[in-house]
This record gives C-alpha cells, sequence and structure tokens, in this order.
C-alpha cells in the first residue's frame, strides 16, 4: 500500500476514501503548534491536561530599543604576525561596529624558550649524547609547540623518549638560567627549573609504575588487595610470635590448650576473615604487653600490683568501658577478686592471663551474636520460635553462672544481662533454626 | 621508738681485708643515676628481677577504760617481711607520714623493725615511704595505707582484747639490680631471687654485720605476731585455675558454635546431614 502511495497510483476507490480521510484526519492530529512532532508525542500524543508554556513564547526576546543588524566586516588579530586579513560576521549596535582587539587574541599565550647564543653552546651546553642540531631542533620545536612534548617527540627526526628531550630541554635551560645569572648577579634559585632539576629515571619509573596501575585489570586489583592484607597479616603474627617469645622470657607466661587451640585454629585457614581479625586484635595486645614490660623494667624499683594494673591496662587497651566494666562483672561472678589479695608473681600471672581469657571469650559472643543476627536477617521473623525445651542444652552451664533464662534474641537489653549468663542466649536461635519443621511459610 | 639513730642504716662495709680486694666496685660511694654506663664497675644483672614480700598495715586496740575523747585508741603502723624476715637488708629507712593533727607528723624509722605506736581517735591515710639501701635503689617507694580504728559493725561496745587489724600484701620489685646488690641479697630470706645460670660469676657476698638480739629487725616473735594476717597464695592459685578453666571451657563451645556457622553454607534449609546427632 505504501508502495502504491509513493508511486502515486491510483489505488481501488474505496480504500482510497478511507485513507484520504483517515490521512486528513491524522494529519491534523500531527501538526502542534511550536514544537516537533516528536517531542510532542513524547506527551503521549494528546495535549497536556495542564497548560503548558507556549513554545512560541520561549524564544520570543526582550523588546530592545537599539537598532541591531549584524555585518561581515574585516578585523585584524594581534596574535597574528602576518598581515593576513581575515573577514567575521560582527554585531553592529546602532550604526557602531565593536572595537578593541580581536577577542581570542588574549589566548595566545607563549612559552619563554630560553635561547642560546652558538659560544653559549661551546662553553656550558656540549654533551655526549647530544649534538647541536639535535639540540638546536628540540629547542625550534619546543619554542613552536610550546613545550607540548609528546607532540615534539612525535615530531623530532631521530627517535627520542619524551623523557629524553625533557631532560635535554631542561638541563640546558637550567645551565644557561644558571651561567646568566652568574654574569649578571641576580638570584634565581627560586626559578622553578632551577630549584626543582628534572629526574630522568624518577620520570620514567613513575611513568611505569602508572601505567601499570592504570592497565590493572579488575581481578588483578582484587588479587592486590588480598596479598597486601594477608603480608599485613603475617607480618602481625611474626610480630606477635616475637613478642609473645619476648614476653615469655620475661614474664611466665603458662603455654595452656587454650592458647593452643588460638594459635592452631588462627594458623592455619588463612583466608579465614573471622579469625584474622581475633588474631590481629591479639597480636597488637601482646606488642603493647611487651612494651609494658620493658617500660617496667625502666623503673628501678615497683610493687607488684602497679605492675599488675599497668599489664591489665595494657590488655584492656582495645577494649571499651562497658567491656572492662563486663570482664570485671565477670570476674565477680567467678568469684575472684578484682585485686588479687596475694598478688604473688604466679597469682598475678593467672589473674592477668584470666583477664584476658574472659576477654577472649566476651569477643567471641560477640562475634556470635553477629553471626547469629546475619543469619537471622534471612528468615522470616515472626515464624521463627526462639528455643524450644528440647533445644536447650546449655541451661546448666547458664544456670550455675547464675545467668537469666534466655528466650530474647540479640539486643540491646541483653547488654544489661549478667556477662556470661548471657553467653548462651544467642546460640539458642541459632539452633532453632536447624531442626526447623516446614512451615506453611515454606510452601 | 619513734626515730632511731643510724644503726644498719649504713651499706655493709667490706670488713674481711680479703673480700675488699675481689669486689668489684665500691659499693659504698653512690651509683650514677644514669642507665647507659653498662661498662662501668656498676655492672647490673639483666632480666633478673629481685623480689621482695612484704606486709604493711595497722594494727589497732580499743582503749576502753583509758580512752579519753582525744585518744581513744592505740594504734600501730608496720611495714614487716611477708615471711616474718629482717626487711633491713633491704630497707634503709621508713618514714610514716601521719595526719598534720599530730606532732611531728612525719616520723622517721632508721632501722628494723619499721613501724610506729601512736595513740589517736581518728582515721585517716598514712603515707609510708620506703628508703632502700644505696646498692638496692636510689629512688624511693611510696604506700598508702588507710588507718582503720573502728570495726564495719558498730553492735555492742568495742573490745579491748581483740584489735581492728588491716594488713596488704604486696611485692616490691627491682629489676636489674646491681651484680654486688645481688650477691650480698641472694641467700637472704627475706628476698626472693631467681637462680642464675651455673657458672655466674658474682662479686663475694659480704656478710652484713652480725645484730645483737635485742636488735633484731625480724618481726617473728612480734608482740603483735598473732595478729598478723596470713597470705597464702595457693588458696588465690587454686581459685585461679579453677575459674579459667571454667572460661576456657566457655571459650571452646563458643567457637564451635561459631564454626558450625561458618562450615556449612546454610541459608533458610536446614543442611542435609547436619552435625547434630
Amino acid at each position: 500500500m505504501d508502495a502504491k502511495d509513493i508511486l502515486g497510483l491510483p489505488k481501488s476507490t474505496h480504500p482510497a476514501s478511507q485513507e484520504k480521510k483517515s490521512r486528513p484526519l491524522k494529519e491534523s492530529q500531527r501538526k502542534p503548534d511550536g514544537i516537533s512532532r516528536e517531542v510532542y508525542a513524547l506527551t503521549g500524543g494528546v495535549p497536556p491536561l495542564m497548560p503548558a508554556v507556549e513554545p512560541l513564547q520561549l524564544k520570543k526576546r526582550p523588546p530592545t530599543d537599539e537598532k541591531i543588524t549584524w555585518q561581515w566586516l574585516p578585523f585584524t588579530s594581534s596574535a597574528r604576525k602576518d598581515n593576513l586579513q581575515l573577514y567575521h560576521w560582527v554585531i553592529v549596535v546602532n550604526g557602531i561596529p565593536p572595537t578593541g582587539d580581536y577577542s581570542f587574541a588574549k589566548y595566545n599565550k607563549s612559552v619563554d624558550v630560553v635561547k642560546y647564543t652558538d659560544e653559549e653552546y661551546e662553553k656550558h651546553l656540549t654533551d655526549d649524547m647530544w649534538t647541536k642540531e639535535e639540540t638546536d631542533q628540540l629547542f625550534e620545536l619546543c619554542q613552536q609547540f610550546d613545550l607540548r612534548f609528546i607532540v615534539i617527540a612525535d615530531r623530532f627526526s631521530s627517535s627520542r623518549t619524551v623523557e629524553e628531550l625533557k631532560e635535554r630541554y631542561y638541563k640546558v635551560s637550567r645551565s644557561i638560567l644558571i651561567a646568566r645569572a652568574a654574569a649578571f648577579p641576580g638570584n634565581i634559585s627560586e626559578h622553578p627549573i632551577v630549584k626543582e632539576p628534572y629526574k630522568f629515571t624518577q620520570e620514567r619509573d613513575r611513568k611505569r609504575a602508572l601505567s601499570m596501575v592504570l592497565s590493572q585489570t579488575k581481578h588483578q586489583e582484587r588479587k592486590d588487595y588480598e596479598v597486601l592484607a594477608e603480608a599485613k597479616r603475617i607480618a602481625e603474627s611474626h610480630m606477635a610470635a616475637r613478642n609473645a617469645k619476648e614476653s615469655e622470657l620475661l614474664v611466665t607466661f603458662t603455654m595452656d590448650s587454650e592458647r593452643a587451640i588460638v594459635f592452631g585454629e588462627t594458623l592455619s585457614p588463612p583466608s579465614n576473615s573471622e579469625f584474622a581479625p581475633a588474631m590481629v586484635a591479639h597480636s597488637t595486645s601482646m606488642a603493647e604487653n611487651a612494651s609494658t614490660l620493658v617500660s617496667l623494667r625502666m623503673l628501678r624499683v615497683y610493687l607488684r600490683t602497679y605492675a599488675l594494673d599497668q599489664m591489665i591496662q595494657a590488655a584492656s587497651s582495645s577494649a571499651g568501658l562497658r567491656t572492662i566494666k563486663r570482664v570485671e562483672q565477670s570476674l565477680q561472678e567467678l568469684g575472684v577478686n578484682l585485686k588479687p589479695r596475694v598478688p604473688t608473681k604466679a597469682v598475678c600471672a593467672q589473674h592477668l592471663d584470666l583477664r584476658k581469657e574472659i576477654l577472649t571469650l566476651l569477643n567471641l559472643q560477640k562475634q556470635l551474636q553477629h553471626k547469629e543476627a546475619e543469619g537471622t536477617s534471612y528468615h522470616d521473623g515472626p515464624y521463627e520460635t526462639p528455643g524450644t525445651p528440647k533445644d536447650r542444652t546449655f541451661v546448666p552451664d547458664s544456670t550455675s553462672f547464675g545467668g537469666e533464662v534466655l528466650g530474647d534474641r540479640v539486643g540491646k537489653r541483653d547488654q544489661k544481662r549478667k556477662a556470661l549468663g548471657r553467653a548462651e542466649a544467642p546460640s539458642l536461635p541459632a539452633q532453632s533454626k536447624r531442626p526447623r519443621k516446614l512451615r506453611a511459610s515454606d510452601l | 621508738m619513734s626515730v632511731r639513730k643510724a644503726g644498719e642504716s649504713e651499706p655493709p662495709q667490706p670488713e674481711e681485708g680479703g673480700s675488699s680486694a675481689q669486689l668489684s666496685q665500691p659499693v659504698r660511694t653512690s651509683k650514677p643515676a644514669e642507665d647507659g654506663d653498662k661498662k662501668s664497675t656498676n655492672k647490673r644483672l639483666k632480666d633478673v628481677d629481685i623480689c621482695v614480700p612484704i606486709v604493711y598495715g595497722t594494727v589497732a586496740f580499743y582503749l576502753g577504760r583509758k580512752a579519753s575523747e582525744s585518744q581513744s585508741h592505740k594504734w600501730t603502723v608496720y611495714v614487716r617481711g611477708a615471711t616474718n624476715e629482717d626487711l633491713g637488708v633491704v630497707v634503709k629507712r621508713v618514714i610514716f607520714q601521719l595526719h598534720p593533727s599530730f606532732n611531728n607528723p612525719m616520723r622517721v624509722i632508721d632501722s628494723p623493725p619499721f613501724e610506729l605506736t601512736e595513740c589517736g581517735w581518728g582515721e585517716f591515710e598514712i603515707a609510708i615511704s620506703l628508703f632502700f639501701h644505696n646498692d638496692v635503689c636510689e629512688r624511693q617507694l611510696d604506700l598508702y595505707h588507710h588507718l582503720k580504728l573502728y570495726t564495719e559493725d558498730e553492735s555492742g561496745p568495742q573490745s579491748t582484747k581483740k584489735p581492728v587489724v588491716v594488713e596488704s600484701y604486696n611485692e616490691i620489685v627491682f629489676p636489674d639490680p646491681l651484680e654486688a646488690c645481688f650477691a650480698r641479697l641472694q641467700n637472704h630470706p627475706a628476698v626472693i631471687v631467681p637462680r642464675l645460670p651455673a657458672g655466674f660469676n658474682l662479686p663475694n657476698p659480704v656478710s652484713i654485720d652480725q645484730k645483737n638480739d635485742k636488735e633484731r629487725g625480724d618481726t617473728k616473735d612480734h608482740p603483735l605476731s598473732q595478729w598478723f594476717l596470713n597470705f597464702s597464695e595457693a588458696d588465690e592459685l587454686l581459685k585461679l585455675a579453677a575459674a579459667r578453666q571454667e572460661v576456657q571451657a566457655h571459650i571452646v563451645n563458643v567457637r564451635r558454635k561459631l564454626s558450625m556457622l561458618d562450615g556449612p553454607p546454610q541459608l533458610s534449609k536446614p543442611p542435609s546431614g547436619y552435625e547434630y546427632a
């Protein structure tokens, strides 16, 4: 049908009349004023309900009294040194053409490239790697291209790298400046070329490194990050190991099974991010331990209780006030004096170790809480029941601590409860997740 | 009893002719304050601690009928060796700083037993400053003790027979002592020293002047010794060990739970073969 349209062939009367009818109908629909057809179609083909801004009004300008005409006139530019006559359209207001220099002439900036005489070249600038012709050509290009070295390198006759060209240029400029300043005394030490000489090797390496970084793929980037994190972890563990050894010599730390568990678990799965933070925290606290011991040895005399306090402070330096309170609460629950009654060397060592272990336990419990909070966010909240009685395998322990009976989830309220009794509360939702019976929500 | 003239406060003199030749350093002179000159004659034993366990405190008796408004109690403040050995080998002088309402509140005791008895009515904090022999330490050590005259339960009349006793145990540690000091003290019962590795050459220890019985410095048969408290570390060690075991067990539990949460990748479906029996 369209082909016939295009060819202008007569169609059968019936469809033709129909088309004729529809076409003018459509045509009238298609002709909005002021805006193009496609734009009008964006509105959905119908005029907007709101009275839109009249398109015709938009292009109107405020009426002005001045008589404005445009004229094709010649002009001169201070940027041109030849006498080429150029023409352009100029707005003429009330018969007066504009005055002044060509408006773009002010952008014609150039660099002051040093110009040396042949004598100066003989005296200061000879070089094994560069002939005079090359140097002359270099400077000519520098002048011509305003020190755009990439272009200069491209135009340069022999193939020199950008860094080589730069080095030659800056060296020559520097020597000339210094030589001339020696002749006419003047302070040029502030001149940027003199103050900061061009370093060829540094530039080359910098650019190489930059290009390497830019061309890294995403995969490579991730790998690098992981390797750096790993290296940091290893470095910290080395420091911790060294400090641990140091402190073992100074104070008797008993290596019990718990410590073996701590180190064994943390060292074997290196990529396990769970233990890594604990390990790092452990190592930093050991470092502080070691430094406390060192500072104690600097004293000529001290009390055992003072030493214990310092070590406790060092060990809890990473813990907040609330955590420290919880540690003290736990000590009380365990029936241990906050300050030992008989602070002998052995007692103090045990006391310190106990505090550290309590800290470890509290950190682990916090981790567990977080892990479970994470896990529970995937489940339907209202359908989860906190542990049913048959799931509670830890009740004996918690009651022995006098901790309250549990049932709620991790929440702010937990923090007001007794320290170790709370150990069991978060575990229950985890347990109840496992043997979950099929519920209507699962279907 | 308050102030005594210097008795054995002088550092032990090399009386015997033979030993003085072998002494590598003059014990009498004050040693240089800087630590830097290790090559000097005052050599120190690195990573060695001399430990002196002490007990300090007060024993206060109600005077009963003899009590007056201003003097209701008779009390004694003291510093003694934890095993009641003579502290004079280490301590040169003790100064007890009393409440300013006392006459001459600064009481200096130059020889053991380092104690002071007074009468009064009020409770206050006593500052106890220990000064050591020159070869032991040039710096003083300060302790503080609150004088307690009244018991907690104010029920009933105060007894004149049973005193109010408050004692604190502590240990004075001298790190990196001078060789001569170590040599002098290593066999004394008031002092705990570590065993040195075999083949360690120390200057010959200089024996201390034998005191006559009247001026014994130990407190083994002290008139107040029946009130001295017992400080045994065994009790505390037991309690600490038990506590540590409990905490360690909890740690193992929590670690287990953590690893189970991490191990099998689970979200909403329970794992097919999970760990719970």
